[in-house]
């Protein structure tokens, strides 16, 4: 039971991390490549933190607020590049993230943080509590998208210059999207630390940045469903594939192509082409 | 004495950091693909240079058949992956390349083994005393020189000949040079040519400095070549080739000066986004 208590915990905290993503790259539009980073903030602030014997509770706005200032910064930046250039430059705050703590020695330098306590409830309490989290923020992102702003953010993703001549200043609700996202991913980084017990600056590299953007895409950008299905099968993928262990990065990687390859519009848009099928035959 | 030395070492760096990035401006120039799986033609290349110089021997042959191997690798990376996914979205393109170079480095891996192969007997070894306590490694005098050579072959290939004017046509306007008779299939597969020798050489010329390939030598020049066509204005070769010179020199002394702070690679983004905060168009890019 433990081992399966340990595979939804993770499923709900890549999923809570992936739909963070989709708010900012699947509705708003905004490709980053750097996402992990925020995660890393999080993990690494609330880490600290409950270390100081501060309860786990606690801890949750503190690392929310902290990844939300910094993606509050990056959205001033995706105010400045754009399109690839955003991509690369988010890319890079990835690799400044990752490349700054490993050279502090309070955040454990190279060696990363261990023994870091459990939060203060059972593990099947956690488990529920993680999928909560997740569930609420589904719920968030499915009323979001139905709302003004989620109209705005879908201008935006379409086209940007067309939304700010329509009077809306898309400035601001890019940096909303950035805002709330990264603070979600914030959150969902703390949840990380204390499932784990143990973070490290390659919990935080470019390998999960392109993995949750891989989450994103595979789901079908922007769609809700399929982002929290396709978090929740890749997360706990390679634990299943476990016994092809040494080809596991590369059937990994050779499924990630060929869905981009065959299926770029991910599973979502598979769904809605069979939705579509059956609806014609009958 | 050891600015000198720090500036040297930073040339010949950017100089390898120019033959990569510029086959990846090539292809940004013309497709519009942050193509990430070009790393994985300069370790194909590297792997190449390594195994031809011990078979047969001849250094040079090495550097031959590499940049023909892999060039044609190239094509076949065009026609296979990115052809279909042109009408797509960028972010298709720049995911299938990501997954296709992760799956490349696996594969190396898989077939020549996790811990890499070294030369036999390593061409140019020994160094040069310019002046008064002042060396440089064989190696690192043909490293300039061939970035050098191609660099000048390429410039005149895109000024002087029909091909290049063929080439430069289809950048700036495909429609436009389609209409004018250009076969723009023929100029793409020639742009992935010209861009995978390119990195090749630049493998053989990494395996040669470091006497050693592994499955893994191709992770950090994948991001640091994408940060620089970024720097250099996407698509723009002039920019390219200043902005890998300058990463290479300002690595050379970042990593002496704040290395205590940043490791080398978070350097070279800290340098990037800084530029892009100031001119987001790059540093020659067009508006």
């Amino acid at each position: 039971m433990a081992y399966e208590i340990t595979l939804l915990t993770t499923m709900a905290i890549s999923i809570l991390f992936a739909l963070s993503l989709n708010f900012i790259s699947g509705f708003c539009g905004q490709i980053s490549l750097g996402h992990a980073a925020f995660l890393g903030t999080g993990a690494y602030a609330s880490a600290m933190l409950t270390k100081s014997s501060i309860p786990f509770l606690l801890t949750l706005p503190v690392a929310a607020i902290i990844a939300g200032f910094f993606g509050f910064l990056i959205g001033l930046a995706s105010l400045r590049v754009r399109h690839d250039f955003l991509a690369i430059t988010t890319m890079g705050v990835g690799f400044l993230f990752v490349g700054i703590v490993r050279k502090q020695d309070f955040l454990g330098g190279e060696l990363g943080l261990a023994g870091i306590p459990s939060p203060d409830m059972s593990r099947e309490s956690f488990m529920v509590f993680c999928i909560i989290l997740a569930v609420i923020f589904a719920i968030f992102s499915l009323y979001i998208r139905r709302s003004w702003m989620g109209f705005v953010f879908e201008s935006i993703a379409d086209n940007e210059d067309v939304t700010r001549i329509l009077g809306i200043d898309a400035s601001r609700f890019k940096l909303a999207a950035f805002v709330i996202g990264t603070a979600v991913a914030g959150i969902a980084g703390a949840l990380y630390a204390h499932h784990f017990r143990y973070i490290g600056p390659d919990s935080f590299g470019f390998v999960q940045s392109v993995s949750v953007l891989a989450m994103v895409i595979v789901g079908g950008v922007g769609s809700v469903w399929g982002v929290a299905f396709a978090a929740a099968v890749l997360s706990i993928l390679p634990l299943l594939v476990q016994f092809i262990d040494d080809y596991k990065l590369l059937f990994y990687s050779g499924l990630l192509f060929a869905m981009m390859r065959f299926a770029p519009d991910g599973v979502a848009g598979i769904v809605q082409r069979l939705y579509g099928y059956v609806r014609r035959k009958s | 004495m050891l600015y000198l030395e720090l500036f040297i070492q930073g040339i010949v760096q950017g100089s390898i950091y120019g033959l990569i990035a510029l086959g990846l401006t090539l292809v940004y120039g013309l497709l519009r693909i942050l193509h990430v799986a070009h790393a994985a033609l300069f370790t194909l290349g590297g792997y190449i240079g390594v195994i031809v110089t011990n078979t047969t021997g001849s250094f040079s042959l090495a550097i031959v058949v590499a940049m023909v191997a892999v060039g044609l690798v190239g094509m076949a990376v065009y026609k296979l992956a990115y052809e279909p996914l042109l009408h797509r979205p960028p972010y298709i393109a720049l995911i299938a390349s990501i997954a296709l170079f992760i799956a490349s480095e696996e594969i190396f891996r898989i077939v020549f083994g996790p811990f890499g192969l070294s030369y036999i007997d390593p061409p140019l070894q020994g160094q040069i005393e310019l002046f008064a306590g002042f060396r440089l490694k064989y190696g690192e005098i043909l490293v300039m020189g061939i970035a050098i050579v191609m660099l000048s072959a390429l410039a005149w290939l895109s000024a002087k000949t029909r091909t290049g004017i063929a080439w430069r046509a289809t950048v700036t306007d495909p429609e436009m040079a389609a209409a004018f008779g250009i076969n723009i299939q023929n100029v793409r597969y020639l742009n992935f040519f010209i861009a995978s020798a390119l990195a090749a050489v630049a493998g053989v010329l990494v395996a040669l400095l470091n006497n050693l390939v592994e499955p893994t030598m191709g992770s950090v020049p994948s991001y640091k070549a994408l940060a620089i066509i970024v720097l250099g204005g996407l698509g723009s070769i002039r920019g390219t080739l200043v902005a890998s010179l300058a990463l290479g020199v300002i690595e050379a002394f970042g990593t002496i000066y704040v290395g205590h702070l940043l490791d080398r690679d978070a350097l070279a983004f800290a340098f990037l986004i800084l530029i892009l905060m100031v001119r987001p168009q790059g540093l020659l890019g067009a508006k």
